[in-house]
């Protein structure tokens, strides 16, 4: 019993993951409807940028700020630069440019600061906590905490803020949200800031809890953030998440408990082709 | 032609036929596919496993490869029934992972390690090889033109661009999506499992990272590069996203970042691709044959 805790504790964070890295690519496929692939480069630049600044500083606060402000940068840097001049073309040709951006930053990643495994080992300032034989490390609060800590703020700013209005008018009818006097572009540039900002934390959360940074760790989440959105729905926010945690916990129990001789990743596509045979708009979409 | 040379030549003329069957599905019926490297690895691995298993000559084993590719394409183009546009790009990403992880786990597709000991191809007792193999390849290659061509002049053909451009009203008029996107899938999947074929008696030994995702990507990049439902877009695009690589080895660790930033380039100045509508070449070889007067 208390192993299969232990796993489930495990998947959540894993879920938990999984939904910081997915938030940003729900919330540009919401607004612009592009899939947004090199938002996994996004993440891999904060867990770098995390690693380099909390060696210069020494503090997890001043380097999760940094790494955030310069990932924000890199991915208004990206909406300016590739999708915006390609919103007049059908989608798989932003989607072409999006990988393409991806598989650039990640070698520009590998050259800078080479190919080899860094390790991230940030002392974090409270205890492991123990519930009789079960222990809950640092590590896994912090993924819990920051998570909890990211989709409630999100959740305030779409719903409650002017800005979230001006964000959500411009997702269903950019149009119309121009015409009554939003400016849309400005919307998707702080759609762009929130969810590189997103990603530049799970970066370094990564970082943290497997000790490892590297110019690959991208690769898996890019295309696995790609079929949660699909499962929750494209575009829909809470779907995500939802998917996300599903996902991170039904992965880890299967390769627990069940002798699957398919890798989890190729486990996440099949969930997601069948979901979408039987809800072919996803678990939270509209048709 | 040196022996390296030849070898890029043949990879060229291998991965230009598969490109054009991908340019079929894509650029003739408008299903975006990002999972063509799965058909080309099926493709392939049928081929070797006929070879090295049951010691079929690649003449009789290449009707079975084309009808089995073929069929798993039919069968993997269902979903392209129920989905559509960026629901069908992330389900053939997932149908590429999925194909890939069954041929890297599964041992009867000798998972980690592959497939060896492919025979070379023989023609008429001739052991193909070199320039041979390389001739093989071309004359494939120019047979998939041809299908290419009468595709676009033939009713069905005609049909899948109406599909492309508005398939609500090509529907209205009597033609029907479940075939037509079903027979450009069929055709394409078959193409790729050709190229796979040459592709496996080529190399003599297959494993499942040959046809990974990024070998997806690269494929459609050809296709848009050279330019999208042209007939010579696909060769053109296969020709220099093959040889590019090629050339820039001298630069050894800056390549990968090269051409990225070259296909970033050209899909951000010339989405239409070289020899689309409005393409740099196309409009570059019009002004020609108009005598050089614009």
């Amino acid at each position: 019993m208390h192993l299969f805790i232990e796993q489930l504790l495990n998947g959540l964070a894993m879920g938990a993951i999984y939904a910081l890295v997915t938030l940003g690519l729900a919330l540009v496929y919401g607004i612009l409807r592009i899939l947004h692939v090199a938002h996994a480069a996004v993440y891999t630049v904060g867990a770098y940028a995390g690693l380099y600044l909390y060696g210069a500083f020494d503090s997890l606060l001043l380097a999760a700020l940094g790494s955030m402000v310069f990932c924000a940068a890199l991915g208004v840097a990206i909406e300016r630069f590739v999708y915006f001049p390609l919103l007049k073309y059908p989608p798989y040709v932003p989607l072409i440019g999006s990988i393409a951006v991806m598989l650039a930053i990640e070698e520009l990643c590998r050259l800078i600061a080479g190919p080899y495994i860094l390790t991230f080992s940030a002392p974090l300032p409270f205890p492991d906590i123990h519930f009789g034989s079960i222990t809950i490390s640092a590590t896994l609060t912090a993924v819990y905490c920051v998570t909890a800590a990211v989709l409630v703020l999100l959740w305030y700013i779409t719903s409650r803020t002017e800005l979230g209005l001006a964000m959500r008018a411009a997702s269903q009818d950019m149009p119309m949200a121009d015409a009554v006097g939003i400016n849309s572009h400005f919307v998707i540039t702080v759609t762009f800031v929130i969810g590189s900002a997103i990603a530049a934390v799970a970066g370094m959360l990564v970082g943290i809890y497997y000790n490892q940074v590297y110019p690959t760790m991208g690769t898996v989440p890019a295309y696995k953030t790609l079929a949660i959105i699909v499962v929750g729905g494209l575009g829909s926010v809470p779907g995500a998440v939802i998917a996300a945690l599903l996902l991170g916990v039904a992965e880890t129990l299967l390769i627990g408990y069940a002798q699957i001789p398919l890798p989890r990743d190729a486990l996440a596509f099949i969930a997601m082709i069948g979901v979408l045979m039987w809800r072919s708009e996803g678990l939270m979409g509209s048709k | 032609m040196s022996a390296y040379v030849i070898t890029i030549a043949t990879l060229i003329a291998i991965y230009a036929i598969v490109a054009c069957g991908l340019n079929i599905i894509v650029g003739y019926a408008g299903q975006i596919s990002l999972g063509h490297a799965a058909f080309f690895g099926i493709g392939a691995y049928t081929a070797a496993l006929f070879a090295t298993k049951t010691g079929l000559s690649f003449w009789y084993a290449l009707p079975c490869v084309l009808i089995i590719s073929g069929l798993v394409g039919l069968l993997l183009g269902l979903p392209s029934l129920r989905v559509r546009h960026d629901f069908l790009a992330i389900t053939t990403i997932g149908i590429n992972f999925i194909v890939e992880a069954i041929f890297l786990y599964i041992p009867f597709f000798g998972g980690a390690l592959g497939i060896g000991g492919i025979p070379r191809v023989t023609l008429f007792g001739l052991t193909l090889k070199g320039i041979g193999f390389f001739w093989l390849c071309t004359g494939f290659l120019v047979l998939s033109l041809a299908v290419c061509w009468w595709f676009t002049r033939c009713w069905a053909g005609m049909a899948c661009f109406a599909l492309r451009e508005e398939e609500e009203a090509a529907a209205g008029l009597g033609i029907s999506p479940v075939r037509f996107k079903l027979l450009a899938f069929v055709t394409g999947t078959a193409m790729a499992g050709l190229g796979g074929a040459l592709y496996a008696h080529y190399m003599r030994f297959i494993s499942a990272t040959d046809f990974s995702f990024p070998v997806s990507i690269s494929l459609l990049s050809m296709v848009v590069v050279g330019g999208m439902g042209t007939l010579w877009g696909p060769v053109l695009g296969a020709l220099i996203l093959s040889a590019l690589p090629e050339l820039f080895r001298p630069l050894v660790d800056y390549r990968i970042l090269f051409t990225t930033t070259l296909l970033l380039l050209m899909i951000r100045f010339q989405p239409g691709g070289l020899l689309g509508e409005t393409g740099f070449l196309r409009s570059r070889i019009a002004a020609w044959s108009r005598g050089g007067r614009r």
